[in-house]
């Protein structure tokens, strides 16, 4: 990780830099014109925060079944990431659905389980904050749980027709706009490589935190 | 000998349902406060003319269920904090898992006791034609209380040890059983239609199954890690 | 047949247009009622701020352990 950390960091910032340039230059979309363009981050942060859920899954059992104190740092560390992307998706796609749907909200289908989702990894760092001790593995529950449920929040646009686009856009978009697939294709491995560089910066946070805990646990001796 | 898998469960239902059975403490302040659920909400959603407000019932019904059952939870674990039986328990030589599904059923038997009452008041009041496709509804109802029951009596059990587990449990609970709700609500509303929409409620069923499978088997899964210390 | 024509309108004017998929378009766009501008903006300013806000709290608290460990290191090196 240390090795790539300042190559990787350069690399992210340079593509942060592009992208905003690159939107400002694509096409308009045909009936959405302008506000489409939010579409690009919009879509990056869902990537960026699916990344982060499976991450935060994987580490809450792994902790909870093995006990791996670096695991519940990657656990903390995604959940609060998760969160993060999370309120920006919401965000960007309210926005986003003012100028498009008239309206800021809707209760349609991925809207509500979006929110769902980060209802849950909150609940995560509430029960962390508030549990008391041991709470890591009151935590790890909600992480396992929260990434369990995310495959039905994808599914559940195309069984709940709503107003909202469906998963059909992005599979066709490749055929129908390859300038706008690849677009968002580089959007979303910025917002994946940002995704790693928060949860290493965050988990060196909990590294030093014990570190702090064996320094005071020495210093009683 | 330890008993087998379900032995052992039905053991702990058994237990559960002797102590409840001799003060039925929990059943009627669940079925109270269900039932104050019910006439709060016909206050809030009944319009000026006393017509109750559109499709509001399945609302209603699955909301007064989730509350109450989280009520419930809530009881029946302080409970076995209170008597410190829940240690007591841990050690029996019965596999954790067991315990779980125990409780689960217990917590099954009490929600289903609440709905039978809940069910026909929730139509009485709203003009609402649950019954109209009687099986399809148990089925709803049957499928969504084990979901949310099934993630509740984990996250019961494994808060009973913490300070602040009254607050906590909403907290966590409603966020993950919320597809569980939509489905029953969504199903349910269907069958309110005239004609009830049977493919719609079906596709809900099948969806409160597939939640089921996945809730049922992530909870007896983590269940052993969860309750050691 | 006036009040077909008018029926057949207003019934094609009300059908909301989901859209199937992203159809791209050059040139100027129409004048449009909401201006999307400030939306656009927005968003993307929300993110940066929501970025240097996250990197913000994470930088802070490694200062606090930081500083928490210089403090411990100085009263074991003023112990010896």
């Amino acid at each position: 990780m240390k090795k790539i950390f300042v190559p990787l960091t350069i690399l992210t910032a340079g593509m942060f830099v592009a992208a905003p340039i690159m939107i400002g230059m694509a096409d308009l979309e045909s009936t959405m014109l302008l506000v489409q363009k939010i579409f690009y981050f919009h879509f990056a942060t869902w990537m960026a925060m699916t990344t982060a859920i499976v991450v935060c899954g994987l580490a809450s059992a792994i902790y909870l079944f093995k006990g791996s104190k670096l695991a519940d740092w990657y656990a903390v560390a995604s959940a609060e990431v998760v969160v993060i992307f999370g309120v920006f998706g919401l965000f960007s796609g309210s926005l986003w659905g003012r100028k498009a749907w008239g309206v800021w909200w809707q209760w349609d289908a991925r809207v509500t389980m979006a929110t769902m989702i980060v209802m849950v990894f909150l609940g995560y760092l509430m029960v962390r904050k508030y549990g008391g001790p041991g709470s890591e593995k009151l935590a790890a529950a909600m992480g396992i749980f929260g990434a369990a449920t995310s495959p039905f929040v994808y599914k559940s646009v195309d069984w709940w027709r709503t107003i909202h686009p469906q998963t059909t856009v992005m599979k066709t978009l490749g055929e129908k706009w390859p300038g706008a697939w690849l677009l968002v294709l580089f959007c979303s491995f910025a917002f994946v490589f940002l995704t790693v560089l928060l949860l290493a910066a965050r988990v060196r946070l909990e590294q030093m935190r014990s570190e702090l805990d064996h320094m005071y646990l020495a210093a009683e001796d | 000998m330890a008993p087998g898998f379900f032995a052992a469960a039905l053991l702990v239902l058994r237990k559960d349902l002797a102590i409840e059975a001799k003060s039925r403490e929990i059943v009627y302040t669940t079925l109270f406060f269900a039932v104050a659920c019910v006439m709060i909400f016909s206050f809030a959603f009944v319009k000026e003319e006393g017509v109750p407000v559109d499709n509001a019932a399945a609302g209603i019904l699955w909301i007064a269920v989730a509350f109450s059952g989280t009520l419930a939870l809530g009881r029946t674990f302080e409970r076995e904090r209170y008597s410190e039986t829940l240690r007591a328990l841990l050690l029996a030589p019965a596999g954790r898992p067991a315990i779980y599904m125990g409780k689960l059923l217990g917590m099954l038997l009490m929600m289903a006791a609440t709905e039978v009452v809940l069910t026909p008041m929730v139509a009485f009041f709203f003009h609402a034609p649950l019954f109209a496709r009687p099986l399809l509804l148990v089925a709803l109802l049957a499928l969504g209380t084990i979901g949310f029951a099934a993630v509740g009596t984990l996250f019961a059990a494994m808060l009973v040890r913490t300070r602040t587990r009254d607050v906590l449990l909403p907290i966590l609970l409603y966020p993950v059983t919320i597809p569980v709700i939509i489905a029953g609500v969504r199903g349910t509303a269907a069958l309110l239609q005239s004609p009830p929409e049977e493919p719609v409620a079906t596709l809900w069923i099948g969806l409160l199954t597939a939640f089921d499978v996945v809730f049922i088997t992530l909870a007896l899964w983590t269940f052993e890690p969860l309750m050691t210390e | 047949m006036l009040a077909l024509v008018l029926n057949v309108f207003f019934a094609l004017q009300q059908q909301p247009t989901i859209p199937e998929g992203f159809v791209p378009v050059t040139g100027a766009p129409a004048s449009e009622q909401i201006p999307a501008a400030p939306l656009v903006i927005a968003s993307y300013a929300f993110f940066l701020l929501l970025m240097v806000f996250y990197l913000w709290t994470i930088w802070r608290r490694i200062g606090k352990v930081e500083s928490e460990m210089q403090a411990l290191e100085r009263r074991q090196s003023d112990k010896r």
